[in-house]
């Protein structure tokens, strides 16, 4: 008989296990581990040559050349945290393995944790191609932004994170129907997060919204340390506590998700 | 209700009482108490909707009851399922592994999941024991049937449960292969002391492997007792044929005194009662 082994309430090795099985299927299709690289390199090639048409048309963007490369940079980010979150927990989906998973020791939070560390392999494998691309092809360097950089890059990968939370929430709930908003709901918060303009270009009323989410903070500092050249501590704790804030509430609401999901029988249900 | 199924006066590898399930208006399990005694292999029978599925999803914590409790390796599974989840495991046809990775990293990944030593040494001498090595680098969503099958089984061996959740173990196999696999269980079994609950259709099956049989039908185990037992009891020649005729309700269609569980301590591990 097997003896009997202590099960710790977070283990270091299911989480690996589960990060190994999402690596395999990420190298065991090559279109799926291109697309990781393909959107960020097309976008930044189409705003790298957007950013040089207003180069030579106008004095201000002179300023702003970097300023929108760096903000289609950091939108990927955002983007490509909350796809890597939420594409590794539609695989269990799609291969109806959530019923398996959950009747091994491993926990939901550790489910969660799994899938961050997934969506930070992910969004290092999409972006950096394009951000060392940019620099031959437009002698820009998003590095050059320095520490700020990794402050701009870890809230924005929480801000994903965050999203992505909500949206397996919504698949566990409505099953796979709900799974096109793995790709649509992170376009929601585009538009009011000053990614490529500043939050007073927005209405008065749209303001405080904007202001509540972790991402306009963000956007609104890369522009202080690109345009001013100053690393405004301000927005980077303001960045923080929301996001902290919102990954609390995140994680509660998966986690009670969860619990509806066992008490419905939809662990066992989902698939395609 | 202190009733034992063990001689021995250990408490059962599964306790359930009072166990209700409802989806909405529908009673999925309707008020069911059963023990399985450490070391046994006990079947729970029925047909479509009776209630199996559902019944081993809430053993597993997959599934949450409305009412009643379940113990699993002296464990309350409703208070807290995880000290007891890296002890047990479970196979089914209808939840497959991951099409896309291949034999080895699907086994790989739940031996790492269950805390396996060694991980990759165990999934070698597992499909050295289940006969397919050759099929190890192959993706999963590749395989037959019967190959899915046994690659099924290994992974519900991987971390040498003390309890086996089984659901159709043969289900998609060869005659040949099929009895092959039962030798294999009647083997683990015996060798590990291993406790089994299967689920299953295959009635030649159950008579074979089983020391217990429940029957349900409608969310309800409506009798019980050994193969040859109820067999006697129903005045049939094989479990098949006291299959159809409770399956058909012609049981009296009502619970009868074998259905229940002995109140006598001492009443050991047969669950039989009289003929209804």
């Amino acid at each position: 008989m097997t003896p009997r082994q202590r099960t710790s309430i977070l283990s270091l090795r299911r989480i690996g296990a589960l990060i190994l099985r999402y690596w395999y299927l990420l190298l065991g299709s090559w279109p799926r581990f291109v697309e990781l690289a393909y959107w960020p390199t097309v976008q930044m090639i189409l705003w790298g040559f957007i950013s040089q048409f207003f180069y030579t048309h106008s004095s201000w963007v002179v300023q702003a050349f970097g300023v929108l490369l760096a903000a289609v940079l950091l939108w990927d980010t955002l983007f490509r945290a909350e796809l890597g979150f939420s594409v590794s927990f539609l695989e269990e989906m799609w291969s109806r393995n959530l019923g398996q998973l959950f009747v091994t020791p491993l926990r939901p939070y550790e489910l969660v944790l799994a899938l961050m560390g997934m969506s930070m392999i992910r969004t290092l494998i999409g972006v950096l191609p394009a951000m060392l691309l940019a620099i031959p092809l437009y002698h820009f360097s998003i590095f050059e932004l320095g520490l700020p950089l990794i402050t701009f890059f870890v809230n924005l990968m929480v801000s994903g994170w965050v999203v992505g939370l909500i949206v397996i929430s919504l698949i566990l709930r409505n099953g796979l129907g709900a799974e096109s908003l793995a790709w649509l709901l992170i376009f929601a918060v585009a538009p009011i997060s000053g990614i490529y303009y500043p939050v007073d270009v927005l209405p008065g009323w749209l303001q405080p919204i904007a202001w509540a989410l972790p991402t306009s903070h963000v956007f609104e500092g890369m522009r202080a340390v690109l345009i001013d050249g100053v690393f405004r501590a301000d927005l980077f704790w303001n960045a923080v506590g929301l996001n902290v804030l919102y990954l609390v509430i995140g994680t509660a609401v998966f986690l009670y998700v969860f619990r509806v999901a066992r008490r419905r029988g939809l662990l066992l249900q989902i698939g395609e | 209700m202190e009733a034992m199924t063990h001689s021995s006066g250990r408490r059962p590898a599964i306790r359930v009482r009072g166990l209700h399930k409802r989806f909405d208006e529908v009673k999925a399990v309707d008020g069911i108490d059963f023990d399985v005694a450490y070391g046994s292999v006990v079947a729970l029978l029925g047909g479509n909707g009776a209630g199996k599925t559902t019944t081993l999803s809430m053993l597993l914590g997959l599934l949450l009851p409305t009412d009643g409790s379940i113990e699993v390796l002296g464990q309350d599974m409703l208070q807290d399922r995880y000290p007891v989840l890296g002890r047990i495991n479970f196979s089914s046809p209808y939840v497959e592994l991951p099409y896309r990775l291949s034999v080895e990293q699907n086994l790989l990944v739940y031996a790492r999941l269950y805390g396996v030593p060694q991980a990759r040494a165990r999934v070698r001498q597992l499909a050295r024991e289940l006969d397919f090595g050759a099929l190890l680098g192959r993706r999963t969503g590749s395989l037959s049937s019967g190959q899915k099958t046994r690659v099924a089984l290994a992974k519900a061996l991987v971390n040498e449960p003390e309890l086996l959740l089984l659901d159709e173990p043969t289900a998609s196999l060869d005659p040949d292969t099929a009895d092959w696999v039962r030798s294999y269980l009647e083997e683990y079994c015996r060798r590990m002391g291993a406790t089994v609950l299967l689920a299953s259709h295959n009635m030649a099956e159950v008579e074979r492997l089983c020391d217990q049989v429940m029957m349900m039908r409608a969310g309800r185990i409506v009798d019980r007792g050994t193969p040859g037992a109820l067999i006697r009891r129903y005045g049939r020649r094989n479990l098949e044929e006291v299959f159809l005729d409770i399956a058909r309700g012609r049981n009296g269609g009502h619970e009868p005194e074998a259905a229940r569980l002995p109140e006598d301590p001492t009443h050991g591990g047969e669950i039989d009662g009289a003929a209804p």
